[in-house]
């Protein structure tokens, strides 16, 4: 093949990009993602590249359907996150933002699974440190905890990727499936990135803590790469389904509560990947082409409100709904561009949202799921309610917090415009994209009894909306803390081991003084069988080593299943 | 004088119009459900303003279901920095 790599600009330009400075660096900024998405246009599918690594045949670039559309995608959300942060006096996330986005091609492009991993952990180190230029004691923690939950999920895709070599002889990256313990450790290493329930705080924890440009970066890659990688390994998984619809349901009552509007974003993002898993999982055609389609627009939409919180965070310091309103008075074009994202992601007719997530829905009916149907429908109006209204209301009408700004930098509003035009584009005009799908569309969106029934769902939720604000019913934004499934390690564990290591202070004084003499004997025998005589510590036949590691690998797999 | 320039949600009665005319847009898409042959995949799709209704229950019922997890969820800003 005559072109490089997906993901090769994105990387060698990252070497260059802290060797220049001043308007030079933007320019090379841009050229990047233009360079590589043009290097990209040129690939065919059928384009891969092969090579033997000890017995194994490795496939580091697969050009199919599915790497290709998030190829284009990944190319568009680093193109507009790159704009956004222009104006960005800081290396450190530069190179980041153009490594995360460069490991993220390469993630979805590998065709196997040494190169997948190398890419997913990549991916999980270089976006640390979009959360760790935060340079605040809270997102630095927040970073590390990220951190270490992303890496767990890369050793389990690791771990799964050895144990299926095993099972099948193969390393190659296509349909796995859950039948086999390899597939299933896969699965939950995949299910760790896509932020199933339960292993899904790293995402509400640390994307608010991210800077506001690193926020952009964040919700465009890491949790769709996870739906790619879903949506190649386990398309019509039964669990998915049911994994996807809790995920579009339980995030929109903390997302109802939350005060940060940044992290209502988060919670609202697990909530839009539900719907993708749920499609997944259902596995047919237009579930699939329809999950892939909102994965899609998600990254639009979603970055556009990220980013219109991003400047209103970069413009007032302050991010918190308690803290915010009134600012369409100073910021009315941020304002109406964060409208844009709210309609596309609540599926508005004539925005983007509504001809991706409604392929979703009638595949739900097709295969005769009606009470998943329910749950989603319940959900659609839940986004809405906290997407769609409380965002740009909290932040820009409500009661004036007395703020007086102005519009964000000319480079932020121009990565909004472009964001906010797609959604339209896309929305108005959905053929382009559902050219792109893995499969053949047989689809129309607009016809009077879909756009009359969203219509309807819509606009009795904001009509529900209005009555409960006028009434006093609506849960005021208060200042605080809700409890998740983080609770455990956050509180739970660490209180305990600051428990444990207290309650052995006293022990082991009491230790020091009475048994002293008989350390002094379990010292000789210590000596005796560890010293340099000892059994332990001769020399022994590697091939003996071997059995022990198996042995203790054997052993700690044995309770992991057990 | 150096008034602050009004802005559209100042005045209290524009807030009042764009209420009404939601009102009257809410109105007319239920009342619409009678007027169109509607292609539907489920029973419960044909009952006459299903999704109107459901979208408006749920949304209560979110709000409300919300407002009491916190109760069970809330705790002070610095509950976790505090150690």
């Amino acid at each position: 093949m005559d072109s490089l790599p997906p993901y090769a600009i994105f990387l060698i330009g990252a070497l260059f990009i802290p060797a220049i400075g001043g308007r030079l660096r933007r320019v090379a900024l841009l050229l990047i993602p233009l360079l590589s998405g043009a290097n990209v246009i040129n690939l065919e599918q059928g384009d891969d590249w092969q090579l033997l690594f000890l017995d194994y045949e490795l496939i580091p670039v697969r050009v199919d359907e599915l790497s290709l559309l998030f190829g284009y995608l990944f190319h568009l959300a680093a193109l507009i996150a790159v704009i956004f942060s222009l104006h960005v006096r800081d290396t450190t996330q530069h190179v980041a933002g153009l490594v995360y986005a460069g490991s993220a091609l390469g993630a979805v492009f590998a065709g196997d699974f040494i190169t997948l991993f190398i890419f997913w952990e990549l991916m999980a180190v270089s976006s640390a440190f979009l959360i760790l230029s935060r340079r605040t004691d809270r997102a630095t923690a927040a970073g590390l905890r990220y951190l270490l939950i992303q890496v767990l999920s890369g050793v389990m895709l690791l771990a799964g990727a050895v144990m299926r070599v095993q099972e099948t002889g193969t390393l190659a990256f296509e349909f796995i499936g859950i039948g086999s313990s390899g597939g299933l450790l896969i699965f939950l290493a995949f299910g760790i990135k896509c932020a199933f329930p339960l292993a899904h705080n790293w995402l509400t924890d640390a994307y608010p803590e991210a800077t506001p440009t690193g926020a952009v970066f964040l919700s465009a890659f890491t949790t769709k790469v996870a739906v790619y990688a879903l949506a190649r390994g386990f398309p019509g998984t039964e669990a998915l389904i049911y994994i996807g619809a809790v995920m579009t349901c339980f995030p929109i009552f903390y997302a109802v509560i939350e005060n940060d509007l940044r992290r209502v974003l988060a919670y609202s993002m697990i909530n839009q990947i539900g719907f993708m898993v749920c499609g997944i999982g259902i596995g047919t055609a237009l579930a699939v082409n329809g999950a892939v389609a909102h994965a899609f627009n998600d990254v639009l939409f979603k970055g556009l409100l990220m980013m219109s919180m991003g400047a209103v965070l970069h413009m007032t310091g302050r991010i918190n709904g308690s803290e915010l309103g009134g600012l369409y008075k100073s910021m009315p074009m941020t304002a109406g561009l964060c409208i844009v994202g709210a309609a596309s992601i609540s599926a508005f007719p004539l925005f983007s949202g509504f001809v991706s997530k409604s392929m979703i829905m009638v595949a739900v009916l097709q295969e005769g799921h009606p009470g998943v149907w329910l749950a989603l429908l319940f959900a659609s109006a839940g986004v809405f309610h906290h997407a769609g209204i409380k965002i740009p209301f909290f932040a820009f009408f409500a009661h004036d917090a007395g703020l007086r700004t102005s519009e964000p930098p000319n480079n932020m509003l121009l990565a909004m415009w472009i964001a906010g035009a797609l959604c339209v584009f896309i929305g108005i005009y959905p053929w382009m994209l559902y050219e792109l799908l893995p499969f053949e569309v047989v689809y129309t969106p607009y016809d009077a009894t879909h756009v009359i029934a969203q219509l309807q769902l819509l606009f009795f939720s904001a009509l529900a909306f209005t009555w409960l604000k006028l009434t006093n019913l609506y849960p005021p934004e208060l200042r605080s803390v809700n409890l998740d499934a983080e609770w455990i390690y956050r509180k739970v564990l660490p209180d305990a081991v600051r428990g444990i290591s207290r309650a052995s202070v006293p022990l082991a004084s009491a230790l020091s003084d009475g048994v002293r003499g008989q350390m002094l004997v379990l010292g000789q025998t210590m000596y005796r069988h560890f010293g340099p005589q000892s059994t332990l510590v001769r020399t022994w036949l590697s091939a003996r080593m071997v059995l022990w590691v198996a042995g203790l690998l054997g052993f700690y797999l044995f309770f992991y299943y057990s | 004088m150096n008034q602050p320039p009004q802005h559209f949600f100042d005045k209290p009665e524009n807030t009042t119009k764009v209420l009404w005319i939601f009102h009257v847009l809410c109105v007319g898409l239920l009342v619409i459900d009678v007027f169109y042959h509607r292609h539907t995949m489920h029973a419960w799709e044909d009952l006459w303003g299903f999704y109107a209704f459901y979208g408006f229950v749920a949304c209560v019922m979110l709000v409300l279901v919300a407002k009491q997890l916190r109760k069970l969820v809330m705790v002070g800003e610095r509950y976790y920095s505090d150690g």
